[in-house]
């Protein structure tokens, strides 16, 4: 009797902190799927955020991954980059610019039968590489390719 | 206002998607010119994208990707089916689409 009392209360409780987190805008509702990595988006190193977010740091690199992005930007705010990967089975596509405050630009997951491919625009903030992480079969791979952002537009 | 424009095209049984989102995507790094205080972050947070109720796609986005986003990826199969994307920001909003897949 007293022990379900107990058990009430708690559960009053616990609902109740969570609807103010979700009143407060704290907990955004997301999809079924993983919800916004916050933490992985927050780490001020590029390693860091990778194992974060992709649970291991130890990566090898591959040539199966192509990187087309300019090799001079003349605008830092608009960097177009793809990413292509030609081994099997992709699980996800991971585009970080290391030398960005926060190094982890974006992050794709991709289901079976999306093929090893994503196109974006980026920004960087200074030149630098951009790095690729694609995750296949449980293991990571990595390529990167340098770009050099001219501010002003002078090509040099 | 609708804010992504999209185009899903089928050929040779691979779906090639291109959507651009009408966002500010600040990154919260930036600080407005006049004023000289931060400018709040506002970015779109997570993409996502169904064919026929199943996900193919879901991407994770920082204030690192580009005002304006573009985004293109690629899927097997696709023909005759509809597809639809949505995105949401760090402030909660969210629109999406619905496209045939042509």
């Amino acid at each position: 009797m007293n022990e379900l009392r107990r058990l009430i209360i708690k559960g009053s409780v616990a609902a109740g902190t969570l609807g103010v987190a979700v009143g407060a805008g704290l907990l955004v509702p997301t999809s079924v799927l993983a919800a916004w990595p916050d933490k992985a988006f927050g780490e001020k190193k590029m390693d860091d955020a990778i194992s974060t977010l992709l649970g291991s740091g130890g990566m090898t690199e591959s040539a199966e991954i192509n990187i087309k992005a300019p090799e001079i930007a003349e605008n830092g705010a608009v960097v177009p980059v793809t990413v292509t990967a030609t081994m099997a089975g992709v699980e996800s596509i991971t585009i970080a610019a290391p030398n960005n405050p926060s190094p982890l630009v974006a992050s794709f997951d991709l289901a079976d039968g999306a093929h090893g491919y994503a196109s974006t625009r980026i920004k960087m903030g200074k030149s630098g590489d951009v790095v690729a992480v694609v995750k296949a079969g449980g293991k990571l791979y990595t390529a990167k390719k340098e770009v050099k952002v001219t501010i002003g537009g002078c090509g040099g | 206002m609708a804010t992504i424009k999209i185009r899903a095209k089928e050929k040779d049984g691979v779906t090639t998607v291109k959507a651009l989102m009408t966002h500010p995507m600040e990154s919260g790094f930036r600080k407005d010119s006049t004023s000289g205080s931060m400018v709040p972050a506002h970015f779109i947070q997570e993409v996502m994208c169904e064919v026929g109720g199943k996900m193919v796609m879901n991407a994770h986005w920082s204030g690192g990707v580009s005002k304006n986003p573009y985004l293109s990826f690629k899927f097997d199969g696709g023909k005759g089916e509809t597809l639809k994307l949505t995105w949401t920001d760090n402030m909660g909003k969210s629109d999406s689409v619905e496209e045939a897949i042509g």
